[in-house]
């Protein structure tokens, strides 16, 4: 990315001076790391202040034993310019730990970030207050593990036999 | 089954057969298979029913999306446990006789995804009649998959009722 991100560090770091816990730039792509109190305002802030459009990807990774807190949140967000090679992007990370597994929602900035959330949920386990319709997207409903969680056998599948077994049964009325 | 075309008859003739023969001559020789396709496996299931291979030589080419109308269900591609229950379900609407097709890797044995969420071959689920392996199979093996349910319906046949 060509795009020279510096004015708008300044501008988070102004307004946010406690809340950016690092700055990182490698191979042209930029990370903050936010506090997780603040990720709110901070995309808000991003997008209607920054012009920080569009949220691309909202993901999560799971540091077992390599990290603590044990989970990132991972945002990866757009901002479009009037020529293509003007296209800048950012990227935020929130850590969250395993015994608060919550953070905000940024739904109500980006509603793309509405299914993304979703997904998170789904293969994490990390709560998003403040979201309209938190449920799991890709598993069964009935589903109980958290299949993206490091601690999870990938080869177990009793829980999707059990779900499997359940919408047979509800199935056959 | 006999030919009687004697001249007595004014050359016309008839044949003679059982209900059994007869029904199942013509259950092999117009299969309406239901494509349940979930992944790539099914692209090339529609380039079996598409002219260059053309199913219907071997009078199988009336897709019908509709299990209500079909006896032969094609299951090509990965199926997931949350599939699974729909992938019965159809086959359970499917009108007796009926047979089924496993193709591609997955269907037969869960192929490269040992995981969480796929089901490590469709048999634990569904009676199956013919398993094609490959990944895709050529659009051959899927043809001779209905040939070998042909002849399964030919040798064996279902009840008449």
């Amino acid at each position: 990315m060509s795009v020279d991100l510096e004015p708008v560090i300044n501008s988070l770091k102004n307004e946010f001076p406690q809340d950016i816990l690092g700055v990182k730039e490698y191979r042209g792509e930029t990370t903050l790391l936010v506090s997780k109190e603040q990720i709110f305002k901070f995309c808000a802030y991003l997008k209607d202040e920054l012009d920080f459009t569009f949220l691309a990807d909202l993901t999560a990774v799971d540091y077992l034993e390599v990290k603590s807190p044990r989970y990132e949140v991972v945002y990866h967000i757009h901002r479009f310019g009037p020529e293509c090679e003007e296209n800048a992007r950012i990227r935020v990370k929130a850590k969250v730990s395993e015994d608060e597994l919550k953070i905000d929602s940024v739904t109500p900035v980006w509603s793309g970030a509405d299914w993304l959330e979703r997904e998170v949920y789904d293969m994490f386990g990390i709560e998003f207050i403040g979201h309209p319709d938190l449920r799991r997207i890709l598993m069964p409903e009935d589903y109980e593990p958290f299949p993206l969680r490091k601690d999870f056998d990938v080869r177990n599948r009793e829980a999707s036999k059990r779900s499997f077994e359940k919408a047979l049964e509800e199935g056959a009325d | 089954m006999g030919v009687n075309s004697d001249p007595l008859l004014g050359g016309e003739g008839f044949l003679t057969t059982t209900i059994e023969a007869f029904a199942n001559w013509g259950r092999k020789n117009s299969l309406w298979p239901m494509p349940f396709g979930t992944a790539c496996c099914a692209i090339e299931m529609m380039g079996v029913f598409a002219s260059r291979f053309d199913l219907s030589r071997f009078g199988a080419e009336v897709a019908r999306f509709s299990p209500r109308q079909a006896d032969l269900m094609i299951v090509s591609g990965t199926i997931t446990y949350k599939m699974a229950s729909v992938c019965r379900r159809i086959y359970d609407q499917m009108p007796e006789p009926k047979w089924v097709i496993a193709m591609g890797s997955c269907t037969c044995g869960g192929g490269p995804f040992d995981s969480y969420a796929v089901v490590q071959g469709i048999d634990e689920f569904l009676p199956v009649d013919v398993y094609v392996g490959g990944c895709p199979p050529r659009p051959e093996a899927l043809i001779d998959a209905v040939m070998k349910i042909q002849k399964k319906i030919e040798m064996k046949g279902a009840p008449v009722v």
